[in-house]
Parts: structure tokens; sequence; C-alpha cells
């Protein structure tokens, strides 16, 4: 199991490091998500009813769309250089670089929406301090992030990546997004577990069906 | 490796390629532009799957055992393999890492000293020149100490220094490998190989041991399959 760990562990803080030394993608990402934020509450007059109702949207549109920036970017960098044929060149499964490159993903998407949430609950007026939240947030962000990576790993050999990989995504991830604002949105409203349990188990039932089907289709993805 | 044939598309670039390579031997492939040398590689390294035959390095299957197969493997291709916003000891450090290699940063000091690339390790690759990079692409092939090396047009970019430094690494009796390598320059290759071939037509056209080859002899030879090679 170390050694099946190890390699992904290294993976992902290998991707850390780089976006510590670049900044790119969190700079670009955060001023994004941060503006489709204050631009739909300029959209619409933030009464309670109305925050209720749409809040939720918002914050996982914000999330989806900074996301994508973000999963272009992963593999984007595995390009220059040849560096990934450097990593399948490395001893270790197919499966692991999958793994390693979603806890990379995983690890930027969760920095995000920690940076993002608290202004949002201050734009808004929102309790967001909820730990269902927590984990709704988790789930779905793994679910997301799950599929961004393969999606990302078929979109970088094609010639308009930008374009491609959310035409491949979104489809494939809607489950995921709307089973998130549901539950956020039953958060929001005051829901106890019970009440959020069904989207909780959703979110479940598609991160385990995603993380194994794009571990085992990534090798293939991979070869040339 | 045994009936080897890949294609891309309708244009086969290997066909039915048979190559013996004795543990501990040199052998180095010559071949024209687009003869399929950097196919072969990427072959036998596990980057690009053959649609027919099969290999086997150090008694590991290609198909079956990639993974300890690549353990084996030390690649240099034509892309350095290095991450630019990362400093040479950190792309080390991360392959080091990668393959398990022990007490890992003295051998990043040892692979670093071999080729006289220490003074280039706190740098960021960004801003190496491209013969710096070759030199760190080198040191990341060498630094799991691997016993087969497959090396794909590894002088170019590297300056005199360089050159004569890698020379004497592969002809290392206390570090001896099987080394496969793919040049252009036919003396530095004849110099070098124990073993030499020429890949034409998607096969190997023509391999003798270097001890009974002259080199005018060779070139002749190489000339011609150049020619005739479709």
């Amino acid at each position: 199991m170390r050694d099946f760990l190890r390699p992904i562990f290294v993976l992902a803080w290998k991707d850390v490091l780089l976006e510590l030394r670049t900044k790119d993608v969190v700079t670009t990402v955060l001023m994004f998500a941060l503006l489709s934020m204050v631009t739909f509450n300029f959209a619409f007059s933030p009464s309670p009813d109305v925050v209720a109702l749409v809040t939720p949207g918002i914050l996982w549109v914000a999330f989806t769309f900074a996301g994508i920036l973000g999963f272009n970017r992963a593999f984007a960098l595995e390009k220059e250089n040849g560096n990934l044929e450097g990593l399948l060149l490395c001893p270790v499964s197919r499966d692991v670089i999958y793994f390693g490159k979603l806890a990379g993903i995983f690890t930027f998407m969760a920095v995000m929406e920690a940076l993002l949430v608290p202004f949002f609950a201050i734009l808004y007026n929102l309790p967001v301090l909820d730990p269902k939240l927590l984990v709704v947030a988790a789930l779905a962000t793994l679910g997301f992030s799950g599929v961004g990576a393969l999606f990302s790993a078929i979109a970088v050999n094609t010639r308009s990546r930008e374009i491609m990989l959310p035409v491949l995504l979104l489809p494939v991830a809607s489950p995921v997004v709307i089973a998130a604002v549901e539950a956020t949105r039953a958060i929001l409203d005051g829901a106890s577990w019970g009440d959020v349990g069904r989207w909780l188990q959703l979110l479940t039932a598609f991160d385990v069906i995603f993380l194994i089907l794009s571990a085992f289709v990534f090798g293939a993805v991979l070869e040339e | 490796m045994q009936g080897l044939a890949k294609s891309y598309g309708d244009r086969p670039v290997l066909r039915d390629l048979a190559l013996e390579v004795a543990w501990g031997q040199r052998f180095v492939l010559f071949g024209g532009n687009g003869s399929g040398k950097t196919t072969l590689m990427k072959c036998l390294a596990g980057l690009a799957r053959p649609d027919a035959g099969s290999i086997a390095i150090a008694g590991l299957e290609g198909q079956r055992q990639g993974a300890e197969l690549r353990r084996c493997l030390g690649v240099v291709s034509h892309q350095p393999l290095l991450y630019e916003d990362l400093t040479g000891a950190e792309n080390l450090r991360f392959y080091g890492r990668m393959y398990g290699v022990p007490e890992l940063e003295s051998r990043i000091a040892l692979v670093g000293e071999q080729l006289k690339a220490t003074r280039y390790l706190s740098a960021r690759v960004r801003t190496l020149s491209h013969g710096m990079k070759k030199r760190l692409s080198l040191a990341r092939a060498l630094l799991h100490d691997p016993p087969v090396l497959l090396l794909d047009e590894p002088e170019s970019g590297l300056d005199q220094e360089a050159l004569e430094l890698m020379d004497a690494l592969l002809q290392s009796s206390e570090q001896a490998r099987t080394v496969l390598m793919t040049t252009h320059n036919l003396e530095r290759g004849l110099a070098l190989a124990d073993q030499a071939g020429i890949l034409a037509g998607g096969r190997i056209a023509y391999q003798a041991s270097t001890a009974s080859l002259e080199a005018t002899e060779f070139r002749r030879r190489f000339r011609r399959y150049l020619e005739v090679a479709p």
C-alpha cells in the first residue's frame, strides 16, 4: 500500500510545488471566480428569498468553471518538454499517475474553495460554517476532480483543448454539479443530515463509479 | 525483440523487426531521417505500443511486466523531460522519488558530479541552455543506476566536454551497462559501439560487430541503404 501511495503523494506534491512557483492557475482562477460572484451579486436584488434560491447555483458555477481553468493547466504542463513521457517512463502503474494527478487537482480545488467560500459568505450573508456543507464540497470536488483529471488528459492531445475540455467534461460531470447545488440549497435552508442523505448518496456513488472507471480508462488514454 | 511492427495510420514504420543485444554490449543504430529509430526507442521504452511482435529486456516482457521493466531503463529522448519551473535538483529529486532511489541526495550529487552539472542543479531549468538541459536529462536517465540505457540521439546539443563525459560514462568498465543508442554521427557511434546496425525499410538491414568492421565499408553500406530504403 505504501508503494502505491508514495508516488501518488510525490506526483501531487510536484504539482503543488510547480503552482507555488508560478501561481499561474491560482491567480487566474481566483480572479475568475471572484468576478463571477460579484457579477451575479449585481445581476439581481439580493433579498433573502432570492439569495436562498440562486446562491447555491452561483457558488457551484464559480467552482465548476474555475475548476475547468485549472484542469486545462494540469496536463498542459505535462506536455511541455515531453514531461508526460517522463511520467510514463517511471516504474509505476498508469493508475498511480491518474491518482497522483487527481490528488494535485483536488488539492488545488480545495484550496480555491477554501479561499472563495468566506468571500461568498460575506457577499451574500450566508451561514456556510456547516459540517454538512464541508462533506458535500469534499464529495463533489472529489468527483469533479476525478472526471476532470481524465478528460484533461484526453483534451490535452487535441488542438483546441481549452474548448474541448468543457465540451467533454460538463455533460459527464453534470450529476455531480446538480447534486452539489441541490444539497447546498437544502443545507442553506437548514436541512438535517437525513434531508441531504440522498444527495450525499448520489455524490458518493458517482465518486466510486467514476474514480474506478477513470483509473481503468486512464492507461488507454495515455497510450500513443 | 522479435517480429516488431508499428504503423502510423497506413504508413508502416517498423516491419517484422528483430534485434538482440547481448547483456553489457553497446549497440549503436544508424538510420536516415524517418527510418523509425525514435519509434523503435519508444516501443522499447513502453511509450508506444507495437502493432505486432514482442519485446523482452533483462528477461522482463514489455506487455506483462511494464513497471519492473521501466525500472531497468534509463531513457534519453529528444526532449529533456524536465519541468521548466523546477530547479535541476528538484527535477532529479522528483524523478528519484518516483523511482524509489535510495540515498537520493547523495545519488543526485554523484550524477551531478559525473556530468559536471552540479552548478546547474540550483537553477530553474527554464533559465538553462539547451546543452545544460541535455546534461540534466542524462543525469535524470542515470539517476536510478539503470542496467539498460536507451539513448535517442543523445549527443544533440551537447558541447565537447559533455560528449567526452558521456562517452566515458558509457565506456566505463565499473558501470557496465547494456546500451542501445541511435545517432547520425557515424564516427562517434562506431567508436562507442560494440555492435552497429543500420535501420532501413523498417528492419535492421545490416548488423556487424565493430571489432570486425571497417568504418569506410560501414559508411558505404549506410549510404547504399539510405538510397534504397523506401
